[in-house]
């Protein structure tokens, strides 16, 4: 474990605070992609920030609005690094990250189900279709009416970490977070 | 990104050859914008191509200067391979160029991310999104495959069309340090089984040797690439550090 400093995890929360371009609802903390921030001497700071999706686009809107905000803050340099190892996974979007996607109207990724710990028995009939290359047993819930029977239109929608569903209880189409 | 020392000739050549895989395949799937033949497909093939293009950011980065390198070379110093130069072609053709690919892409990277090397990192992160790939990919295939006869007879074209150029992929590439046989033999047991279940017949044409293709590696390409080179640069080599 790397010791932060006090002044690190003040500028950390504050890299954090930056909302997703392309989500405004979520803050990068929620979504889990700001690594750390290092002190390095005086007003210098480096930032490690990893991408949700290799190409994702955003990565250079985020850049600039934590360099944005950190300068603000007094900070005199500021580098923003991005990192790739450990490969981001939806399990890091937090439970307030998945709960504010929700009332977003997109449903949140699912957390993919630890081996100890009770198993949640879903009661009822599910329809809902395979959702991609691994099969979750937990449905894809509505983010409107909450119904868990919904279906896949689409494995892309509109940017490459979302799919394309379908409520069957409701009719309204809706975007899901996919597991990565 | 941290720069590659110069020296490592060999990781340098092997980021090329994997990068332009991305790279090349990014702009095949990119001109299907505007021509996909549903909404939905247009988004899902716009995607990939992202994805494609975020993996040859990082590669060519390691290469050298990504920029530079996609939009100043000539067509003999690209290192990728055949296959994913190939045009479009009608929609079961892109298909059948995905289900080819992402298999064998999706093996490649899980090997790296597996190892140690150069490359672990990006793979860990790429083998995710090529799962998604390889599932597009394979549900598509089972469907034309699969459905009418006129689907069924422009998959089985599709397959047995591009089935020469797949023996490339299997050829060692300096400073990937996976085995190719162990990935071509896992690459013939899925893409077999998924033509098997679309009902389609397994080409038994040759993959390797002579008659087939596959010199990309090599900076042999076929006629289509420079056109599609051409299409590629233009913009950037008429106005040399034009920004937007």
């Amino acid at each position: 474990m790397v010791t932060t400093t006090p002044l690190e995890a003040e500028l950390l929360e504050l890299a954090g605070s930056v909302p997703d371009p392309e989500l405004p609802v979520l803050t990068l903390r929620e979504l889990g992609v700001v690594r750390a921030v290092h002190a390095r001497g005086a007003g210098t700071v480096e930032v490690e920030l990893t991408p949700t999706y290799t190409g994702c686009p955003a990565v250079e809107a985020m850049s600039t609005d934590i360099e944005r905000v950190l300068r603000e803050h007094g900070v005199r340099e500021v580098t923003v690094r991005r990192v790739l190892a450990p490969a981001w996974s939806t399990d890091d979007i937090t439970d307030e990250g998945r709960r504010k996607l929700r009332e977003f109207g997109i449903a949140p990724p699912r957390v993919r189900t630890s081996p100890s710990g009770p198993v949640p028995v879903e009661l009822g009939t599910t329809r809902t279709q395979q959702t991609g290359p691994d099969d979750h047993t937990d449905p894809v819930r509505c983010p409107h009416c909450g119904s868990a029977e919904t279906e896949l239109l689409s494995r892309f929608s509109s940017t490459a970490c979302k799919a394309l569903r379908r409520c069957l209880a409701c009719r309204e189409p809706f975007d899901h977070f996919k597991e990565l | 990104m941290t720069t590659t020392p110069a020296k490592d000739t060999a990781h340098t050549a092997a980021a090329l050859a994997l990068g332009d895989d991305a790279l090349v395949l990014s702009h095949r799937l990119g001109e299907w914008a505007g021509h996909a033949p549903v909404l939905e497909e247009e988004l899902a093939l716009a995607n990939i191509a992202l994805d494609l293009l975020g993996q040859a950011r990082v590669l060519l980065s390691a290469a050298g200067d990504e920029d530079e390198l996609a939009y100043l070379r000539e067509e003999r110093a690209f290192r990728n391979l055949q296959l994913v130069e190939q045009p479009n072609g009608d929609f079961a053709h892109t298909i059948a160029r995905q289900l080819y690919f992402s298999a064998y892409q999706h093996l490649l990277y899980g090997e790296l991310a597996a190892g140690d090397g150069p490359f672990a990192p990006l793979a860990g992160k790429a083998v995710k999104e090529t799962a998604y790939h390889r599932d597009h990919a394979e549900q598509w295939t089972l469907r034309l495959g699969d459905g009418t006869d006129e689907s069924h007879a422009r998959m089985q074209r599709a397959v047995d069309a591009l089935w020469r150029y797949t023996g490339e992929m299997f050829q060692p590439v300096e400073g990937v340090d996976v085995d190719p046989s162990g990935l071509e033999t896992a690459w013939l047991e899925r893409v077999s089984e998924v033509l098997r279940r679309a009902t389609v017949t397994v080409p038994d044409g040759p993959r390797t040797g002579a008659w087939t293709a596959g010199a990309g590696r090599q900076g042999l390409h076929t006629e289509s690439f420079g056109r599609m080179l051409a299409e590629m640069q233009h913009l950037h080599r008429s106005h040399p550090g034009a920004t937007w």
